[in-house]
Parts: structure tokens; C-alpha cells; sequence
């Protein structure tokens, strides 16, 4: 767990005083992915690197785990803490498998342990080990650098991870498919992770947990759907967009849909139903709504998990969404 | 990167072509016979010239790549232009100038001719270390730094490997000048391939002249072309796809 009680930066320069971030109070839960989230220079980046130290904090305190980061020793707090960073720093002078064992070895883990890791990391990012052990990252594209990068950050086994806008220089459907990849990760190794990002699309679609930062202060901190459900100023709603409907769709599936309705429509093998596209229960709901709006019948076939066909979905029972509250979901992001 | 290895395969023929024309009008001056007839002489000159070279190469290494360093670290950063001011004063003033200077100090001889070369040589070396070093990507440090590396370990691990290349690069370009610039230190009685050289001009015996200054080119090329493979052993192989040989 982390916790950021009145954190405060304040950068000084000789004629005036930035305050960088404002008397911040967080909590982020064990296991959970936090998406610092607000238009640049709002500060985000500088609290995430309050965390490791690498900005010291001018007020407040921040504890990991329990305890302050001021009782750590400072190198060993950073080791014990995995970072990521937008241009990804991997280095050049050593080989991927050198580059992803670069705290383990810190740390003075043997030969073997360290080569098992390296496996480990790789099979787990879906990149053959033996195929990059002795590359160099130039010789790596964009997007399996930032593979190589979050697997260096997760080599020691840390907590919590720190990653700034890591995806945020790829092409929008490598950074789609790198997202999903990590959330895949994410459930297998349960960190602890605060994700700095500008792009509310990315902060729904990874993060448990959004913090709305302006100018240095939290602005709102809830779920993704409370965010967008319930924006509490003008700004968060600016933010979220004027679709935000629509993007709260994208957390809902149709099975959460489908068992909220009253009457569900059941197939009855009439043939008017079989110019009807097929959808199943995982799809999100703003992709059903496309499919639907764009069926021939006005309707969409809804398929189970073993393909059995159990029934009709069309506009009309998206009413029945008013009747979802946020805090009843049950889909996973 | 095709093109830029076609404008060195240019150069390379072209560096031959001269050389080729050198040796062809030293034969002609009658340079080898005078070679063949005195072997001692060349031989103890060549030695000279590589003792001079060699000495105040290393000296100039050792003097300007800890510079290099230390004006670099966040600390000293504010010595940077009086040590880059330093090195490029000791660039533009002509090496002639250089050696009337020294020797009104140090009179003639040996240590002299060395002190001259190394003045010379220490600002392709400082200015290549702080290039080096500075153009490490700020994103490499902060990553090192935010794993938790300490500052020893990022200047060993990370800064100075990164900056090898062009470090080595200075080095090499120094010494390469140097093998040239030498032959001026038979002027202030320092001896090396010069000494064939001025005494060949003085007595407008072509023959002599070349005697001193094909070696001298070819000796160039030799260390040049030495220095390069040493790079390739130093500098780390992930940085090696921007290495070029001449
Ligand atoms: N080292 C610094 N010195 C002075 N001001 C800084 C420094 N770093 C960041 N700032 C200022 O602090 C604010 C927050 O910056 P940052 O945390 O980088 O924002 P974000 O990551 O949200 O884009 C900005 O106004 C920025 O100009
Ligand atoms: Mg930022």
C-alpha cells in the first residue's frame, strides 16, 4: 500500500515558487494500478518520483508499505522499487539479458538465479529468452524496448512499481496491445503500481484507480467508472470529454448488460433474427452498441462462452443501463 | 550508413593513391638506397619519433580525460570553460609558436619537444571526454539512478562506457595529428623523423626529405589503423554499430 499524506514539492527558483505538487492525500491499494492522471505539467510526474527519492519531498510524507520512505536508505529504496520511464533507458552498453538483471545484480543475486529470472521475465513478456539474451537494445523495436523495459523494472521482484507514461511513445495500436499485455502481467504478478498518463483512454482501460491531477492538486480520485459516471467539476468533466458515456461503455461487457435486463429477449429461431451479427458475453458494451447500431435488424445475437446463442440484445435495452450503479460492477477492466 | 561507407572506401583509395605516389617518388629520389645504406639511422629516429609521440600521448591522456571528468560531475561544472578555454588556447596557437614558447622556458631537448605535443594534444582528447560524457541520454542516468545504482556505479556502468566512443575517438585523432606534428621537434633539438626531414628541405635533397616523410605517413596509417581495432576491443559491442573505420 502507498500512501501520500499532504505530500508536497516546491520547486524555488530565484524569483519564484512552483508548487509542483500540492498537499497531496492518497491511498493505493495493495495489488492495485493507480493512473496519475492531467494535462501536462499538472505534477504528475514530479509525485511519482517522490516515491523513489528521486525528488525529496519538500512537505508532507509518503509511505510504502507502512513505512515512511525518509527511514529507507535511499539506493536501497530505488532497488526495491521498480521504475519505468517513457524514453525507457535501457542501456546501450549491455545486452537485454544485462540490461533486465541490472538490479538483480545490484543486489548480488548468483549467476543462476539471475539467468532463471531472465527466462522467467522473458517467457512471461512473450519474447523467446534465447533469441535476445545476447542482443542489444538497438537492435529491438520500439515496442519490445518497452517490453524489456517494464520486464527490468519487475527482474527484483518489487512491490511497487513506478511507471511514467511508459506506452506513451508508441504507435496507438502497438501502445493498445502492449496495454492489454500488461494488464495480463498484472494479474499474474498482483505490484502495486502508480501509472502517470495524460490519455484518459489509457487510465479506463488499465487503471483501478484514477487520481485527476490540476495544477499540483488532486482534483478527483475514484474508480474509472465513478470518474466517469460522476465527474465532480467542470474540469474533471472537460477531461474525461464529452463522450464519456460512451467510455464508461467500455468498462461494461454485455453479460453485465444481459442479466440486468427484466425481460431478456430469448431466441426463438425465428428467421427474421438471422441477418443479425453475433456478440459475445466478454464484448465490451460501446463495441456492442457499434455492432448493434450497425446490424441490418437493429439487433445483435448474444452468444455464450460455449457459443450457445441465449439471446437478443438491441438499442432499447441500453435503458436499462441507468439501472447499473458503478459500485455493483462486476467486470474487470 | 551505405553512403557514408562508400565516401570512406573514397577516402581510403585515396589516402593509398597518395601514399603509392610517395613511395614511387621516394624511389625515384633515391630515399630507399639512402634507407638500405644507413638502416641504423633510421631506426633510431623512428624510435625517437614513436617515443615522442608515445610519452606525450600518454601523458595527455592522463592529464585530459580526468579533466574531462571531473568538469563534467555536477559539482565542478561550473570549471568547464576554464578548462575548455585552456585546451582551445593550446589548439589555435600554432604548434611552431607552441615550441618558441616552451623552449624559452625549457630551453631545447627532449622533455620540451614532449611538453609541446602534449599541450597539443590535450584539447581534441578534454573536448571529446566532456562530449562524451555529456551526451550520455539523460534517460539512460535517470534510469540508473531511479534502479537504484549509486553515483560510482553510474559513472562506471553507464557513463563511461557510453562515452568511450568518442573519448577513444579524441584519443585517436590526438595521436594520429601528433605523429605528424613531431617532426617539428627536430627544430628544438628533440630528434625523430624530422631529423631526415629538415635536413632533406636544407639541403634540397629530395632523396632525405622523403626518407623522413614516408615513414612518417606510413607510421600514421599504422597507428591509426591500430588504434581502430583497439576500439573495437574497448568500446562496449552494443555501441559498436556507429563505429567507423578508416
Ligand atoms: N526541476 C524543476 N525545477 C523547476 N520546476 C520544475 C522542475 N520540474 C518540474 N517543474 C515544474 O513543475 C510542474 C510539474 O511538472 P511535472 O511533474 O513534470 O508535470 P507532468 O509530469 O504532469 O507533465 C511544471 O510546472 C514544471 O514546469
Ligand atoms: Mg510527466
Amino acid at each position: 500500500m502507498i500512501v501520500f499524506d499532504n505530500a508536497t514539492k516546491i520547486y524555488e527558483s530565484a524569483d519564484k515558487k512552483v508548487k509542483a505538487v500540492d498537499r497531496i492525500n492518497l491511498h493505493v491499494e495493495e495489488g492495485q494500478i493507480c493512473v496519475f492522471l492531467g494535462p501536462s505539467g499538472c505534477g504528475k510526474t514530479t509525485l511519482l518520483r517522490m516515491v523513489n527519492r528521486l525528488i525529496p519531498l519538500s512537505g508532507g510524507a509518503i509511505h510504502v508499505n507502512g513505512k515512511s520512505i525518509e527511514s529507507f536508505d535511499t539506493i536501497e529504496l530505488r532497488r526495491s522499487i521498480g521504475y519505468v520511464i517513457q524514453q525507457i533507458g535501457l542501456f546501450p552498453n549491455m545486452t537485454i539479458e544485462q540490461n533486465i538483471c541490472v538490479v538483480p545484480k545490484l543486489l548480488g543475486w548468483d549467476r543462476k538465479k539471475m539467468q532463471n529470472r531472465y527466462d522467467e521475465l522473458m517467457e512471461l513478456m512473450g519474447l523467446n529468452p534465447d533469441e535476445y539474451r545476447k542482443r542489444y537494445p538497438w537492435e529491438l523495436s520500439g515496442g519490445q524496448q518497452q517490453r524489456i523495459g517494464v520486464a527490468r523494472a519487475l527482474a527484483a521482484d518489487p512491490p511497487v512499481m513506478l511507471m511514467d507514461e511508459p506506452f506513451g511513445a508508441l504507435d496507438p495500436i502497438m501502445r493498445e496491445r502492449i496495454q492489454n499485455e500488461f494488464l495480463r502481467i498484472q494479474q499474474n504478478v498482483k505490484k502495486t503500481i502508480l501509472f502517470v498518463s495524460h490519455d484518459i483512454d489509457e487510465a479506463i482501460r488499465l487503471g483501478d484507480k484514477i487520481a485527476i491531477f490540476k495544477a499540483g492538486q488532486l482534483m478527483q480520485y475514484g474508480t474509472p467508472d465513478e470518474i466517469l459516471s460522476n465527474p465532480k467539476d467542470e474540469f474533471v468533466e472537460d477531461f474525461v470529454g464529452g463522450d464519456r458515456a460512451l467510455k464508461r461503455l467500455t468498462l461494461l461487457t454485455v453479460h453485465d448488460l444481459f442479466f440486468k435486463l427484466k425481460h431478456p429477449r430469448k431466441l426463438n429461431g425465428d428467421a427474421r433474427h438471422s441477418g443479425s451479427p453475433t456478440i459475445d458475453m466478454e464484448t465490451n458494451l460501446r463495441t456492442a452498441l457499434s455492432v448493434i447500431l450497425s446490424s441490418p435488424t437493429g439487433e445483435a445475437v448474444v452468444a455464450d462462452s460455449k457459443n450457445n446463442h441465449v439471446g437478443l440484445l438491441n438499442l432499447h435495452d441500453f435503458e436499462a443501463l441507468a439501472d447499473i450503479h458503478p459500485f455493483e460492477l462486476k467486470s474487470s477492466v | 550508413m551505405k553512403k557514408r561507407s562508400f565516401t570512406e572506401k573514397v577516402v581510403k583509395a585515396g589516402l593509398l593513391l597518395v601514399i603509392a605516389g610517395v613511395v614511387v617518388w621516394a624511389f625515384a629520389a633515391g630515399s630507399f638506397q639512402l634507407m638500405i645504406d644507413r638502416p641504423g639511422d633510421l631506426i633510431y629516429l623512428l624510435l625517437q619519433h614513436l617515443q615522442l609521440v608515445g610519452l606525450s600521448a600518454l601523458l595527455a591522456v592522463a592529464a585530459a580525460v580526468p579533466a574531462g571528468i571531473i568538469v563534467t560531475r555536477e559539482r565542478f561544472r561550473k570549471l568547464q570553460w576554464i578548462a575548455t578555454n585552456f585546451a582551445n588556447l593550446g589548439q589555435t596557437i600554432p604548434s611552431l609558436a607552441i615550441l618558441a614558447l616552451v623552449m624559452s622556458y625549457l630551453g631545447i631537448g627532449y622533455q620540451t619537444a614532449v611538453f609541446a605535443l602534449w599541450i597539443n594534444s590535450l584539447l581534441p582528447i578534454l573536448r571529446n571526454t566532456i562530449a562524451g560524457l555529456e551526451n550520455v541520454s539523460p534517460s539512460i542516468l535517470d534510469a540508473g539512478k531511479g534502479m537504484g545504482m549509486s553515483p560510482g556505479q553510474i559513472f562506471w556502468k553507464l557513463e563511461l562506457p557510453n562515452a568511450s566512443y568518442a573519448i577513444l575517438a579524441g584519443i585517436r585523432t590526438s595521436i594520429v595529428i601528433n605523429v605528424g606534428t613531431a617532426t617539428l621537434a627536430f627544430l628544438i633539438g628533440g630528434g625523430g623523423l624530422g631529423d631526415f626531414i629538415f635536413t632533406g628541405i636544407s639541403l634540397y635533397d629530395t632523396g632525405i626529405m622523403l626518407a623522413g616523410a614516408l615513414p612518417v605517413m606510413v607510421l600514421a596509417v599504422i597507428i591509426d589503423f591500430v588504434l581502430g581495432k583497439l576500439e573495437r576491443v574497448v568500446i562496449p559491442k552494443g555501441l559498436q554499430r556507429n563505429l567507423e573505420t578508416l
